[in-house]
C-alpha cells in the first residue's frame, strides 16, 4: 500500500508550549488509522495541521504527493480532505438537509449570477448534489431528520449529521475527532458501524482520533500514539496494546484509575 | 367485479390477472431517497416471475419454506410471491426479534431460504446459522455494509434475480408453468402467532384461505382497484399479509412502502391511503400528537380548537345514540369542518381515508369518538390468525368501540358454553404446523374454529369481546371475574401504559400498573417534580396518588366485587423481550404470575411493601437484573377488611 498522506517532522508551539514535536505519520491509502493518547498530548493540533487549520513551525505535510504544508483549509478541503469536529460544528438553525447540502459546496460551480436565476444550470446542478445528499441521508439512516433544524438533534444524532457533512465532500480522506466522545452505548455502536461502513463501501481512508479504546482497537488497522506531543508507538492494535511506553503513558493512568 | 366471488384461485394467478387487467397500472411504490418510487403491475410481475425462477436455479422446490425478515419492501412481498409461484410456503417473520425465537420458528418451519432485508437481519441470521441445518441460502435486499462478507449461500436480490433470467434462457415458459402446477389447497403462508404461552404456533393458511377472506372483505367494504394502502404493520401479522399481499392481489390497489419505519407519520401524511389500519396504541399517539400541537398554539387558535373539538363531539354523541342532530349544530360542525376538522385529518394523512380501522386491542371510547367526531370513518375489526385476519367489521352507520362488528357475510359465528365465541367459515386455517394435537384443540370436527374468546351477540347482531375465554374466572364469592376487561379499562387512562389485574379465587381484585412514561414524566415536568427514570419516576408518592385517582375513576364504572382494591406499580414496562408479552402486546398472564408471584402473595397477605427483583433482557439479548422494594397501595382506606 502507498502513502496517501505523509506527515514528515511536523512540529507546532503555541507561544512557549510546544503541542507537537517533530512527529512523522505515513497514512496508507484505505486504512482506518486512529491516534490516541492522553489529554493534551496534541491529537487535535496534528489533526489541525493535516487539515490546514494550522500551519506547522517546521515539518512537511503531502497528501498525493503534493505539498500541503502551507495550504488553506479551503484548498486542503479541495484535494478531498474532510473532517468533523470535536465540538459539533454544524449551522444548529437550519435543516439537516441543508448542512448536507452545504458540505457539497465544494463540488458546486453556478455563480452568483446564475444561482439567482436558479432554472437552467443551478437547478440541473442542485438535483446532481441532492441526489448524492440523498445517498448519504439514507446510508446513515437519517431520513427521518431531513427537515429538521439540526439544533434540535439529540447529541449522538447531530453527531452522525457532521459525519454526514463530511462524507457529502466526498471525501479521500476522513478526519473524525471524536466521532463518539459523549455519546451511549449504543450510539458509538452504530457510529463505530458507520466509519467501518464508509471504510469498506467507498474505500475512503480513515484518520480517527477517538478515546474509547475497545472501539480503537476493533476497528484500526493501525493505531499511532501520542503522548506531550511525541509519537511513542505505532503499529497494529495488538502491538501498540503491548508496547511498555504505551501502557505507561496512556493505558497506566487508565489503570490508575483515570476512569 | 367481472369475477364471480367464489371463485377459487391462488396468489400467483391473481398476479397473472391483474397484469393482464391493469398491467401499466401502480401496484407498489416504495419512497427511496425521498421519492416515491413506482413499480407497475407489469414490473412487479417481471420481478416475481425473475425472482421465482433464480429461486428455481437455486434448487427451491414445491412445498419448502422461505422466510421474510425485515421492514415493509417491496422486495419482500414479491419473494413470497415468488416462493408460492412455485409451490412454496411463505414464511413472515417479526423483524424485531430476537435471535432465540428466531432460531425456534426458523427451524420449526425448516426454512430453507431466508430472504432478509439488510445486515443487521443478515447478522442475526449469521449467529444462527450453525443451529439452521436446513438453512440453504441467504438473500439480501440492501448490501449496504455487506460487501466484505462472503460466503457461498449469502446471496444479493438482483443476483439472484440475474440467476433468474439465465433460468428463464434454458427454460422458456418454466415460471408459467409452475404457476399452473398450483392448487388453491395448497399452503400459502405460515403465520407464527406469539401466542400468550408456550412456543410460537404456525398457522397454515392455504391460498383459498386467504382469497376467500380478501373477497369476504369485498363483499363486506368498497373496495376499488385505485385504493392507496400503506404498508407500515409488521409483515409476520396477518393482517399485514392479508391487506398488502392478498388483498392488493385480489382488487388491484396500490401498496405503498414507507421510506423507514421513522418516518410513517411523514409518509402517511404525504400519501393520504384511502384506507388505514391501526392497532390502539397508533391512533392513541396521534390524538395525544393533536393534544400536544394544540396546546403549543397561540390562544387564539387554541380556544377555536376547543370550541370546535366540543361542537364536534357533541354532535357526534346525538348521532351515535341515532337522535337527530339540531339544525345549529349542524351548522357550527360545518363551520368546523372547514376551520377544524378538515386540516387536522389533512395533518394526520387521513384526509382522503374513506374508512379507517382499529384492531387487535380495544380503543378507549374517548379516542374512538374524538376520531369519528372529526369526520375519520373509525370502525372496529375483529379477526384471528387463524381465521386469515377476518371475523368481523362494523358497517359505516353502526360504529361505537364496544363492538367488535357484525360478522362478516358467508362468516358463521356461534357462541359456545362458557361464552366462547365459534366460527365457520372458508377462512379458516388448515391447522398448525405440525402440530396436529394443538389444531385439534382449536377445530372440532363440525369444523367450527374456537377462538378462545369469550364474548355475546348483542341485539343488534354485533359481536361483543370481552376477554380470552381461559383468563375469565371467579372470586371466591363466585363473581365472574374478566381480567383483560378491567385492564382494558385501566389502559384508556392516558398515565397508564400496561395492567395485570389479579382476582380468580381471590377475596378481592388488585392489579399491577406500569405507569406511561411520556404521558406521566410530562405531568411531572409541569408539576416541577424532578425524576431520573422510569423506577424513580413509578415509585414516586405524587404519582401513585394520581394512578390512585385514575383507578378511582375506574372503579367508578366497575360493580363493588369486582373494584379494584390494592395496586402496585412497576419499576419497569412489560417487555416481549422479558417475554411478560407477546410481539403483539399481549399479556403473558400464566408467565407474569409466577414472575411476579411474591407480589401477588404480599397484594392478598396484607403486605405494605415487596422485594422486586426482575430479570430485564436488552435487545442485544443480554440480561441484567434489578432489585427494589416497592410499595404496594390500597386505592381506599382498609381495602383488606373491607373485602
Amino acid at each position: 500500500m502507498s502513502a496517501q498522506l505523509q506527515i514528515t517532522e511536523v512540529s507546532k508551539s503555541f507561544g512557549g508550549v510546544q503541542a507537537v514535536g517533530r512527529v512523522s505519520l505515513e497514512v496508507r491509502r484505505g486504512e482506518i488509522l486512529s491516534v490516541i493518547g492522553p489529554n493534551g498530548a496534541g491529537k487535535t493540533t496534528l489533526l489541525n495541521m493535516i487539515s490546514g487549520f494550522y500551519h506547522p513551525d517546521s515539518g512537511r505535510i503531502t497528501l498525493d504527493a503534493t505539498d500541503v504544508t502551507q495550504s488553506a483549509p479551503s484548498r486542503v478541503a479541495e484535494m478531498g480532505v474532510a473532517r468533523t469536529f470535536q465540538n459539533i460544528a454544524l449551522f444548529k438553525g437550519m435543516t439537516v438537509l441543508d448542512n448536507l447540502m452545504l458540505g457539497r459546496h465544494v463540488h458546486m460551480r453556478a455563480g452568483v449570477l446564475s444561482s439567482f436565476i436558479y432554472w437552467g444550470f443551478a437547478q440541473k446542478e442542485e438535483v446532481v448534489h441532492r441526489r448524492r445528499v440523498e445517498d448519504i441521508i439514507d446510508f446513515l439512516k437519517i431520513q427521518d431528520l431531513r427537515r429538521r433544524p439540526t439544533g434540535s438533534l439529540a447529541y449522538g444524532l447531530q453527531k452522525r449529521v457532521e459525519l454526514g457533512r463530511a462524507l457529502a465532500l466526498d471525501p479521500k480522506i476522513l478526519l473524525l475527532d471524536e466521532p463518539m466522545g459523549g455519546c451511549n452505548h449504543e450510539e458509538k455502536e452504530d457510529m463505530a458501524r458507520f466509519v467501518l461502513d464508509v471504510n469498506q463501501e467507498w474505500g475512503t481512508t480513515i484518520i480517527l482520533i477517538e478515546h474509547d479504546m475497545g472501539v480503537v482497537m476493533d476497528i484500526s488497522d493501525r493505531v499511532a500514539v501520542l503522548d506531550m506531543g511525541q509519537k511513542i508507538a505505532e503499529g497494529t492494535p495488538d502491538e501498540v496494546r503491548a508496547d511498555t511506553r504505551v501502557i505507561k503513558a496512556y493505558l497506566g493512568e487508565v489503570k490508575a484509575g483515570r476512569h | 367485479m367481472a369475477h364471480a366471488a367464489s371463485e377459487v384461485t391462488t396468489l400467483p394467478r391473481l398476479l397473472q390477472q391483474n397484469v393482464r387487467e391493469r398491467g401499466v397500472r401502480p401496484a407498489i411504490r416504495e419512497k427511496d431517497r425521498g421519492i416515491w418510487q413506482t413499480h407497475t403491475w407489469r414490473e412487479y410481475h417481471d420481478h416475481v416471475r425473475v425472482f421465482s425462477l433464480g429461486l428455481a436455479a437455486l434448487g427451491f422446490r414445491r412445498g419448502e419454506k422461505l422466510s421474510v425478515i425485515g421492514d415493509n419492501r417491496p422486495r419482500l412481498y414479491w419473494a413470497q410471491l415468488a416462493a408460492q409461484a412455485l409451490g412454496g410456503i411463505a414464511v413472515p417473520v417479526y423483524q424485531d426479534s430476537i435471535a432465540r425465537e428466531l432460531q425456534y420458528v426458523w427451524s420449526h418451519a425448516e426454512a430453507s431460504i431466508i430472504v432478509a432485508e439488510d445486515q443487521e437481519q443478515v447478522d442475526k441470521i449469521i449467529s444462527l446459522r450453525d443451529r439452521l441445518p436446513g438453512l440453504r441460502h441467504v438473500i439480501y435486499d440492501d448490501a449496504r455494509g455487506l460487501v466484505k462478507y462472503r460466503f457461498d449461500w449469502l446471496k444479493s436480490f438482483e443476483e439472484v434475480e440475474e440467476l433468474g433470467r439465465k433460468h428463464e434462457a434454458q427454460h422458456p415458459g418454466a415460471f408459467e408453468a409452475e404457476v399452473e402446477q398450483g392448487q388453491p389447497d395448497d399452503v400459502a403462508m405460515i403465520c407464527y402467532t406469539s401466542g400468550t404461552t408456550g412456543n410460537p404456533k404456525g398457522a397454515m393458511l392455504t391460498h383459498a384461505n386467504v382469497v376467500a377472506t380478501a373477497r369476504t372483505f369485498m363483499a363486506a367494504e368498497d373496495v376499488r382497484a385505485t385504493d392507496e394502502w400503506l404498508c407500515y404493520l409488521p409483515m409476520a401479522w396477518v393482517g399485514d399479509s392479508l391487506y398488502s399481499l392478498v388483498l392488493s392481489l385480489a382488487a388491484g390497489f396500490c401498496c405503498n412502502c414507507p421510506e423507514s419505519p421513522e418516518t410513517v407519520q411523514r409518509d402517511l401524511r404525504e400519501l393520504g391511503p384511502t384506507t388505514v389500519l391501526a392497532p390502539p396504541r397508533i391512533w392513541e399517539n396521534m390524538l395525544t400528537s393533536v393534544q400536544v400541537r394544540a396546546g403549543d398554539a397561540t390562544p387564539l387558535k387554541r380556544w377555536v380548537f376547543a370550541r370546535f373539538r366540543r361542537t364536534a363531539e357533541e354532535a357526534e354523541i346525538l348521532r351515535s345514540d341515532g337522535k337527530p342532530v339540531p339544525f345549529g349544530l349542524r351548522l357550527m360542525c360545518a363551520l368546523g369542518e372547514f376551520f377544524v376538522y378538515g386540516p387536522v385529518r389533512d395533518q394526520l394523512g387521513l384526509r382522503r381515508a374513506r374508512w379507517a380501522y382499529t384492531g387487535g386491542a380495544p380503543l378507549g371510547p374517548d379516542t374512538f369518538r374524538f376520531f369519528r367526531s372529526i369526520g375519520v370513518n373509525l370502525k372496529q375489526v375483529y379477526g384471528s390468525t387463524e381465521s386469515s385476519a377476518l371475523i368481523s367489521i362494523q358497517p359505516d352507520a353502526e360504529a361505537n368501540p364496544t363492538s367488535a362488528g357484525r360478522p362478516c357475510p358467508g362468516i358463521e359465528v356461534k357462541i359456545a358454553d362458557r361464552g366462547e365465541v365459534l366460527i365457520r367459515s372458508r377462512g379458516i386455517f388448515k391447522g398448525y404446523y405440525k402440530a396436529e394435537e394443538a389444531t385439534r384443540e382449536v377445530v372440532d370436527d363440525e369444523g367450527w374454529f374456537h377462538t378462545g374468546d369469550a364474548g355475546f351477540l348483542d341485539p343488534r347482531g354485533h359481536l361483543v369481546i370481552i376477554d380470552r375465554a381461559k383468563d375469565v374466572g371467579a372470586m371466591v364469592d363466585g363473581t365472574p371475574f374478566a381480567p383483560q376487561f378491567i385492564e382494558n379499562k385501566l389502559k384508556f387512562s392516558p398515565y397508564i401504559r400496561e395492567a395485570v389485574a389479579f382476582g380468580n379465587e381471590q377475596p378481592l381484585v388488585a392489579a399491577m400498573i406500569a405507569i406511561d412514561l411520556n404521558t406521566v414524566g410530562n405531568w411531572a415536568e409541569r408539576r416541577g417534580i424532578p425524576y431520573t427514570s422510569y423506577m424513580d419516576l413509578s415509585q414516586k408518592p405524587e404519582v401513585r396518588e394520581l394512578i390512585r385517582e385514575e383507578i378511582a375513576k375506574v372503579n367508578a364504572t366497575l360493580p363493588d366485587s369486582t373494584r379494584i382494591r390494592r395496586f402496585l406499580l412497576l419499576t419497569k414496562d412489560l417487555e416481549a423481550d422479558d417475554a411478560e408479552m407477546t410481539r403483539t402486546r399481549k399479556v403473558r398472564r400464566r408467565f407474569v404470575a409466577e414472575k411476579y408471584a411474591s407480589v401477588i402473595d404480599a397484594f392478598y397477605s396484607g403486605g405494605e411493601e415487596v422485594e422486586l427483583s426482575t430479570l430485564i433482557t436488552y435487545e442485544d439479548g443480554r440480561q441484567a437484573t434489578i432489585q427494589s422494594r416497592v410499595r404496594i397501595a390500597d386505592v381506599e382506606a382498609g381495602a383488606l377488611s373491607h373485602a
